[in-house]
């Protein structure tokens, strides 16, 4: 732990405060509980399409309409569904992220 | 035959006038902007004063390649559905960058990728492995740039084989397509800089964007806006069966042989990971989230790019299909092997239908290629520009000379450097001129989802992470993903390969993620565990800073 004081780096102690205070917890543990869960779903959803595509030819050459098959609706719905997360995610950082975040680096930044 | 109505000579003029037109027009934007470059901000991160909008169709005019134009509509014309593979990772892939790097990166880096991968660690052995995967993967990005051009300066002076050319054989012909048009975009790009390079970025994302769109529209209203029927007749069209389900060329299933059948799997999941996980490893797009002055200007600059890029990916699938129908997939192979050439072909022949006949054709395919080209140059300005800003500004003044070169010195290196790697890109981009164009830009996201992303993702996530632990990571991603495509029927011993007269290939695969990406991630976690290194304040400052944007530059 004594090591980053060896190299005599500028001293900027606060950063470690900082990162010890229940505000900065907050905002870490409000991104990661989005973020983790919500790139799980969205690579388990995108490998369950590549995993069909590869091992599941009769299901997804099954038709729905005219020539436009299972294959062509799931690879759709992956667009779908990119977009919406997409947009989800803004939403939430917007309203919840951006907030903690820029109260702390007001903090921060005031205070030096 | 049916262009004999305007004969070949007049065709070629057009054809040649309008990308000279065009090549004066983006020259002249570059070298206004290049002026306006005062420091090493300028140079590297275009002074960082785009808005998220501009800085969205700069990513998007940096994503979408020779390799999303051309490359995805001739896997779709030739072999139909599974060319839409390559659409929906390209897409799915940008949710790793929106919701893992791209802020907490614009947050705690200045120029380049290693600035985040440096942070907390010793800063030359991890800056080295950095540049040295940031070349790599640029190489072979922009080697495929390079076979793109190629394809399209050969239809357009109408190189096919067969055929001689100013007296050289087909091939001859393309080879010196390959190196000309190759050099001159390289000098193009060393004279601007990187906000030269964002203007370029932009004009070319609006070009893309409204001449698919334009495509798009046309085959559908061939179609009377019936889906099924475009679909129908590209599948009657083709001769094969399958034509319009994923299995032509991945994951193809040989009768008798279980273990070919079992690599032909492997090679699918292979490339939908290297896919999904590439772009948020890809060197020259990380550096775009420096142009933009916060964390919220990333994010909003990923939304629009997702927006462009996502409503991009859906033309593809009329570029593709309507290729397929409308031209046909017999005379798109004769043309390029790799099929290319099919989304200008689609022009020609839309140009001919829509137009006014022979000279509508003609015009609309120049058109078409002009903006093929300026696709291709922009990309290969954002390529050259990340490769070469990595070599000065980490190998050469934080390595090298140790933080004491001049910014002039560190803009000239960078020159140099785009040069070297320019010269080596267009070597092997003759190699590989008969693969197809999108093919290559996987093994590209393949290289970069095995050396970046592993030490990316640790480095702002793993307090534990360590020096050794991201030089780990790096080189063996890295290194087992060279090894395995070298080692891969892509280099040698098979029909299209880059040297097909040897046969080398012990590896069966032709992505090799499904391998180098654990080894990436494995290696990094080894690393990390091997060594007792451990810096807690510069990691509380690494994570402060990239979570809450204090001190950012």
């Amino acid at each position: 732990m004594s090591q980053a004081q060896a190299t005599g780096a500028p001293p900027e102690p606060s950063y470690r405060s900082i990162q010890e205070t229940p505000e900065f917890g907050t905002l870490r543990k409000t991104l990661r509980r989005f973020v983790f869960p919500m790139t799980v779903a969205f690579l388990l959803w995108y490998l369950l399409y590549v995993v069909l595509s590869a091992y599941a030819r009769g299901f997804m050459g099954t038709t729905v309409v005219g020539n436009v098959n299972v294959a062509l609706v799931f690879g759709l719905l992956q667009f779908v569904t990119t977009f919406l997360i997409a947009w989800l995610y803004a939403r939430f950082a917007d309203r919840k992220l951006d907030p903690l975040a820029d109260k702390l680096r007001h903090e921060i930044e005031g205070g030096n | 035959m049916l262009l004999a109505a305007v004969d070949t000579g007049t065709q070629r003029g057009i054809t040649i006038s309008l990308f000279l037109v065009f090549v004066l027009i983006t020259l002249g934007i570059t070298i206004w902007a290049s002026r306006q470059n005062r420091n090493a901000t300028d140079f590297y991160a275009g002074g960082r004063s785009f808005s998220g909008f501009q800085n969205g169709m700069a990513i998007g005019g940096d994503y979408m390649s020779a390799a999303s134009f051309l490359g995805i509509a001739g896997i779709i014309a030739l072999n139909g559905y599974d060319g839409f593979l390559y659409s929906i990772g390209f897409l799915v892939a940008w949710l790793v960058a929106l919701l893992l790097v791209a802020e907490l990166l614009r947050n705690s880096g200045k120029y380049t990728m290693a600035d985040v991968l440096a942070f907390r660690m010793r800063q030359p052995p991890v800056r080295t492995a950095a540049s040295l995967s940031t070349v790599t993967v640029s190489i072979f990005y922009l080697l495929a740039q390079m076979v793109g051009a190629g394809a399209l300066v050969a239809l357009l002076l109408g190189i096919k084989p067969g055929t001689t050319f100013l007296g050289m054989d087909a091939n001859t012909a393309k080879i010196a397509t390959i190196v000309l048009i190759g050099a001159l975009m390289i000098i193009y790009v060393t004279v601007g800089g990187m906000k030269g390079t964002t203007y370029v970025q932009i004009v070319k994302a609006f070009m893309l964007i409204i001449g698919a769109a334009l495509m798009t529209v046309l085959v559908l209203w061939h179609y009377r806006f019936n889906l099924s029927a475009l679909l129908g007749d590209a599948s009657a069209k083709s001769g094969k069966t399958g034509f319009l389900e994923p299995g032509l060329v991945y994951g193809k299933e040989v009768a008798g042989n279980a273990l070919q059948t079992f690599y032909n799997k492997m090679d699918l999941l292979s490339l939908g990971l290297a896919l999904v996980l590439g772009t948020a490893g890809l060197p020259h797009i990380l550096i775009r989230f420096y142009t933009v002055p916060t964390a919220r200007t990333a994010r909003r600059s990923v939304l629009w790019a997702i927006g462009i890029i996502g409503m991009f990916y859906l033309f593809t699938l009329a570029l593709g299909f309507g290729a397929a129908a409308l031209v046909g997939s017999k005379d798109i192979a004769a043309q390029n092997a790799g099929g290319n050439t099919a989304a200008p072909q689609l022009a020609d022949a839309l140009g001919r239908e829509f137009f006014g006949g022979d000279l509508g054709g003609v015009a609309f395919l120049a058109v078409i290629a002009a903006v093929a080209f300026a696709t291709i140059l922009a990309v290969v300005a954002g390529l050259t520009l990340a490769s070469s800003s990595s070599v000065a500004h980490d190998l050469y003044a934080n390595v090298i000379r140790r933080g004491v070169a001049t910014e002039k010195q560190e803009v000239s290196v960078a020159r140099v450097s785009a040069l070297a790697i320019g010269a080596v890109s267009i070597v092997l981009g003759v190699l590989a001129k008969d693969l197809n164009v999108a093919f290559l830009v996987g093994l590209a996201f393949a290289v970069a989802a095995s050396g970046n992303l592993p030490a990316i993702l640790y480095s702002l996530f793993w307090k534990r992470f360590n020096t050794t632990g991201a030089v780990a990571a790096i080189y063996g991603g890295l290194i087992s993903a060279v090894v395995l495509v070298f080692f891969s029927p892509v280099v040698s011993g098979s029909a299209t390969a880059m040297f097909k007269t040897h046969d080398w290939h012990w590896f069966p695969l032709q992505n090799p993620g499904i391998i180098s990406i654990p080894v990436g991630f494995l290696c990094g976690w080894i690393g990390t565990l091997l060594s007792k290194e451990s810096n807690p304040d510069k990691y509380a400052e690494l994570e402060v800073r990239s979570l809450t944007g204090a001190g950012a530059h």
